[in-house]
């Protein structure tokens, strides 16, 4: 329920990341120009202007993200956003703040790829942001948002988890829902006090000198430290799973889906379910955790399993890992910029009944 | 009895894993001075490179940060416009500084980032074995030109100082060298020319400081002094190159 207090505004998915970015307090922005998530830049501009904060086009995706690692290294909620292309930059310095323990939120508005690609929307850096990017053993929180609502609210969350995990956290979402208009519900700033960095780099006034750092010449100690990080994966693996259950309850058949792709399956769900066929859908909303024992759970009794992307074939490999072949796991997905369509998914799911 | 020389606060009391001869000490050292003969160890931040210096803040008595190799500015640029009152400094390599980061040094210095590059050129990637840099002079032989550097296969040493200095948003360039006693005292002053460049808000400011490699160019460090003065200094002149506080031609 929307209450007199909130205001609800018509946005961009862009527009609502980069608000969503001013409400939870971030005052740093760098970032490079690509399309489909130009908007962003520009809207940050423009509110970094408002406010006061810091705003720096810089000279390249690679600029942006080591900007974002020095704010984020003083102790600033620090931001980037790109598409998929600048994203590939930008794994150097992503994998430098898993290491150095940074939070920092990083926005892809993915496209089609690999290479230029091109610029329609979708879900091909999948793998990329789930596994490691880049070099090393590491993780970046993400989290897939399929609404313009979520674009923002999802963002808010991220730099929460980011500075809770002193880990960079990922929004993982693309073209389609950044260009997309949609009412939203104007969230409020948190009151609470920010949390203390006792480790950020601000001078050492009153105190030792600090360092961050992610170099470990010595490999045992490199190994112990990679044990302390692969420690805060499984605590973030146990405490930070998200997911949404839509219609499942009685399904033959269930839809696994997330961001975009989930939202056009809900539809395609509806559909279903109004000509009498038992079909539900289950959508990974974090993907760094993966849901996996919440997917396990909802495939309990289910006759048939069917993967949509905007790829060509990414998470099903995830979901194939956690339902093993306790049920068949069939795949649809649509690439190069191509947007799944509802017919498609229902005529995929009629071969499954 | 009175004490002449002691260690600056603004260094730590470690013993340094630099070859006898290197050149980074020195550069440690003078840093470490300059900022305690200002005051501002409590407000410095210094942003180390991949590269020799890598562990720099294993020598510095003040905040250190680790940056990806050459993107030292970039870092830089995110802690000082976090910490505006803030003393933020690069310490890079030639690689880190002149071949892998030039983008980002040529963009800071061109937005005028109110920071400050010490680059140490010493002709050659130190950490990685003594391979050609983008500084490396004509003829010289490293691991990779063993016949010596041809300008046909491999270009020309780059005068990356100079080039900084044209980009307006540059306020002080300037190179020394601490190859003999006199020049060290000369890039001391440098440096704080440079720190004080940046806590007056003019602009970028870098020092670019010559620098030995004995063990890579396989000369003792007499002789690496030597080939500083001598030869270094031929292509790399030593000077101000650039300070708008002091109007080149007033005529
Ligand atoms: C992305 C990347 N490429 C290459 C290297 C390997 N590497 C480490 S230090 C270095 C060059 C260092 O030379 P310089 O910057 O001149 O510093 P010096 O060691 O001479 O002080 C290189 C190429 C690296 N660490 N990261
Ligand atoms: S290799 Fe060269 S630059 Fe590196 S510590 Fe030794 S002398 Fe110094």
């Amino acid at each position: 329920m929307v209450t007199a207090t909130e205001k609800k505004l018509l946005m961009k998915g862009n527009e609502a990341v980069g608000e969503g970015a001013m409400i939870a307090g971030c005052r740093h922005y760098f970032g490079y120009p690509i399309t489909p998530q130009n908007e962003l830049t520009a809207y940050m501009s423009r509110r970094m202007m408002d406010v006061g904060g810091t705003f720096i086009q810089s000279e390249s995706e690679l600029a942006a993200i080591n900007m974002v690692l020095g704010a984020a290294a003083a102790g600033a909620r620090a931001m980037t956003s790109s598409s998929s292309p600048g994203i590939s930059l930008m794994q150097e310095g992503i994998s430098y703040m898993a290491g150095q323990q940074l939070p920092a939120v990083i926005v892809n508005v993915a496209r089609g790829g690999p290479g230029l690609g091109s610029i329609g929307p979708a879900q091909s850096d999948y793998f990329q942001a789930v596994r490691s990017g880049g070099h090393g053993d590491y993780h970046c929180l993400v989290l897939a948002p399929s609404t313009v609502q979520e674009m923002m609210d999802f963002t808010i969350l991220a730099f929460d988890l980011a500075d809770r995990y002193r880990n960079p956290a990922l929004v993982l979402t693309d073209g389609l829902l950044g260009q997309m208009m949609e009412p939203v519900v104007l969230r409020q700033p948190d009151q609470r006090k920010p949390i203390d960095k006792p480790w950020a780099l601000t001078g050492c006034k009153g105190r030792g000198p600090r360092e961050i750092k992610s170099l470990y010449l010595d490999l045992d100690l490199h190994e112990a430290f990679n044990q302390c990080l692969q420690e805060k994966y499984a605590r973030i693996t146990q405490a930070e799973r998200r997911c949404e259950h839509f219609m499942t309850d009685g399904a033959k058949v269930l839809l696994v889906a997330y961001g975009i792709a989930a939202r056009i399956c809900k539809a395609a769900v509806v559909t279903a379910r109004s000509n009498g066929q038992a079909v539900g859908l289950f959508r990974p909303i974090t993907l760094f955790p993966y849901p996996t024992p919440e997917l396990q759970q909802a495939a309990r009794g289910i006759q048939a399993v069917l993967v949509v992307e905007m790829s060509c074939g990414q998470m099903v490999e995830d979901v194939r890992l956690a339902l093993g072949s306790t049920v068949p796991v069939s795949f649809y997905g649509r690439s190069g910029g191509n947007v799944v369509v509802t017919e498609d998914v229902l005529a995929q799911v009629q071969e499954l009944l | 009895m009175k004490t002449v020389f002691a260690r600056p606060e603004s260094m730590k009391s470690t013993p340094m894993h630099y070859c006898s001869g290197c050149g980074h000490g020195i550069v440690h050292r003078l840093i470490a001075e300059v900022i305690d003969e200002l005051g501002i160890r409590e407000r410095t931040v210094c942003v180390a490179p991949v590269g020799c210096a890598v562990t720099a803040y294993n020598y510095f008595n003040f905040d250190v940060c680790e940056a990806p190799h050459g993107r030292t500015p970039c870092v830089a640029t995110g802690i000082k416009r976090v910490h505006p009152g803030n003393l933020v400094f690069s310490y890079q390599g030639d690689g880190d500084l002149a071949a892998i980061g030039t983008a980002e040094i040529i963009h800071s210095a061109n937005r005028g980032e109110l920071i400050t590059a010490i680059f140490v050129n010493n002709g050659t990637y130190g950490m990685t074995g003594g391979q050609m840099a983008p500084t490396t002079l004509l003829k010289q032989k490293t691991a990779t030109t063993h016949m010596g550097r041809d300008a046909k296969l491999a270009g020309y040493p780059i005068k990356i100082s100079e080039m900084l200095a044209v980009t307006p948003g540059s306020a002080y360039i300037v190179r020394g060298s601490v190859h003999s006693p006199k020049n060290i005292l000369k890039a001391k002053r440098y440096i704080r020319t440079a720190f004080q460049t940046q806590l007056d808000g003019l602009g970028f400011s870098l020092v670019e400081v010559l620098s030995s490699c004995p063990v890579n160019w396989r000369i003792t460090p007499t002789q690496s002094n030597r080939y500083i003065d001598e030869v270094v200094t031929k292509e790399y002149p030593l000077g101000i190159i650039k300070d708008v506080s002091k109007p080149a031609d007033a005529t």
